[in-house]
């Protein structure tokens, strides 16, 4: 800078501000392991206290919120009656067929609206019309046409989740990078090749994601529908047991609910791990 | 002529109208020649290389390879793109051998037959790695192999070297000519880079832009190229009347300015 061109300094306006090191609030960084354990341990420790020490403690009604105790008791007796494996089961069996189903008729349905404009063009603007009719206020068309059986309940855990799921999994194909397909057509590839011999491997692992997320949403749906006309099944035990106020038994059905939607969200991720490892982002 | 390109005209319809990006191209090229289609962005020389591919079709004019008529991708026409465009969710063997697959080449053959050009491009040793573990000349080498496995008539490279550092992209360089030596294969490539251009080919097109035309044909004759011949004088002629050529026609230039 020329000495005829001095400037005033900008540096008596500059607040330089210091970032003290923090280990519990490091910005987009990982933690250390042993804190990492110890936080995860304390997610799930201290709720439990807190409930323990709330219902020792406290004078609540076990009607309105029953002690740890009492719903390992619950838990206990719906074992020892069988009622709990039946009604798991039942349950299972129901999200099981309904969410095959889904992904039957989802991943070709998806790949194919993804690949071809044309197809997506046809399907798209109803997919995403259906998508946002809620599953539930499909029950009473469900009951008519199906009947109180298996059938409507399977039906709505698919109808609650095809869509989504064929949606989302069309939007993975946009991710195949066009090179990629060029390549193929010009090592000698049809269309069929590239449908089944690019494509759907490089989207596999959006596939299994989506239908990680979806298989959630397939979950929640199961207590909705035992609400058609259910004998057994987690969602019909925890409506019976509200009717009676067993509160108990309301909270061994959604503990155990909840532990196997992380049972599947775990599982997914497994086999996400295990079938791409290409896709991983480390070497 | 082994590669024919006869009164090419490409345009692209846009909201402002008509895009002409290649205009009134003609060029021809001899078997087992390496030639180079130089020029800035804008100059069309993508569009050009995917009308050869088939990728793309021409508004007006024709491509021929060996006297036929080009009408789509094909493997008898080899590409290595800029970009790489392995499979990563399959080996360097099975990549290499990909193409040979599509046509239904029967296993041991097509495996023989990846194993020898892996071996080509110095690869033997990484045929069972993924993708995603190789440094970027390594995965031009397998994209090399892997086109070169269908026994091509003609290479087609698009700015294969464009996305590699220097020093990878200078080895790449002599890989290449040696490869070329050795093979005899006829090799299209487009670039923007001079003295690549000038220390590959034996005919250097320069193209023009906006439309891209073939301003200039120029014939390079440099004696025995190896390493060094960077150095050399005759070597810097041809470097600087191409830039100077590039510059002349109004074509931003890639290199400075």
């Amino acid at each position: 800078m020329s000495p005829a061109e001095s400037r005033p300094s900008i540096q008596p306006y500059l607040k330089p501000q210091t970032v003290t090191p923090s280990l519990f609030w490091r910005l987009a960084e990982d933690i250390p392991k042993p804190l990492q354990t110890a936080l995860i341990g304390a997610s799930l420790l201290l709720p439990l206290l807190l409930w323990w020490l709330v219902t020792t403690l406290g004078n609540i009604d076990p009607k309105f919120l029953p002690s740890p105790a009492q719903v390992i008791g619950a838990f206990g007796r719906l074992w020892s009656t069988g009622e709990l494996i039946q009604d798991t089961v039942a349950s299972l069996g129901r999200v099981g067929l309904g969410f095959a189903l889904t992904i039957l008729l989802s991943v070709p349905v998806g790949v194919l609206m993804g690949s071809f404009a044309s197809l997506r063009a046809l399907l798209e603007p109803l997919f995403a019309l259906m998508r946002y009719m809620p599953a539930p206020a499909f029950i009473p068309l469900l009951i008519l046409y199906l009947g109180i059986g298996e059938e409507p309940k399977i039906a709505l855990i698919f109808l609650g989740t095809f869509f989504f799921n064929a949606l989302m999994v069309m939007d993975t194909v946009k991710f195949v990078p066009k090179d990629l397909i060029e390549a193929t057509y010009m090592l000698g590839g049809t269309r069929w090749a590239i449908l089944t011999r690019v494509i759907l491997p490089h989207i596999l692992p959006g596939i299994i994601d989506a239908c990680r997320i979806n298989l959630a949403a397939a979950w929640q749906l199961v207590i909705v529908s035992e609400l058609i006309a259910a004998n057994e099944g987690l969602g019909r035990r925890i409506s019976v047991a509200g009717r009676f106020l067993r509160t108990d038994e309301i909270f061994v059905g959604l503990i155990v609910i909840g532990v196997f939607g992380v049972l599947f969200d775990l599982l997914f991720q497994y086999l996400l791990r295990v079938s791409c490892q290409w896709a991983s982002q480390k070497t | 002529m082994f590669l024919e390109i006869h009164q090419l005209h490409k345009h692209f319809e846009t909201a402002q109208g008509p895009l002409v990006v290649l205009q009134d191209i003609n060029l021809g090229v001899q078997q087992g020649e390496f030639v180079c289609a130089l020029g800035a962005s804008g100059s069309g020389k993508s569009t050009l290389l995917r009308q050869i591919a088939g990728l793309d079709q021409p508004t007006a004019g024709q491509v021929r390879l060996q006297g036929r008529l080009v009408r789509g991708p094909g493997p008898d026409r080899g590409m290595v793109f800029q970009h790489y465009t392995l499979y990563p969710w399959m080996t360097v063997q099975q990549n290499t051998e990909f193409g040979l697959k599509l046509q239904g080449v029967p296993k041991t053959i097509r495996r023989e037959q990846a194993s020898y050009f892996l071996k080509v491009v110095g690869l033997t040793a990484y045929a069972h790695l993924l993708p995603k573990q190789l440094s970027g000349g390594m995965k031009q080498r397998v994209a090399i192999a892997r086109a070169l496995a269908s026994e091509p008539k003609v290479l087609l490279l698009d700015e294969p070297f464009g996305a590699l550092d220097i020093h990878t992209r200078e080895a790449m360089h002599e890989f290449m000519l040696d490869l070329w030596q050795n093979t005899g294969l006829t090799i299209f490539m487009i670039t923007h880079d001079v003295e690549e251009a000038v220390f590959l080919a034996n005919r250097i097109f320069a193209l023009g832009s906006r439309p891209g035309t073939v301003r200039q044909v120029i014939t390079v004759n440099l004696p025995h190229r190896h390493r060094g011949i960077k150095r050399h004088a005759s070597f810097h002629d041809y470097r600087d009347e191409l830039m100077d050529l590039l510059r002349q026609h109004g074509q931003e230039a890639l290199v400075g300015l």
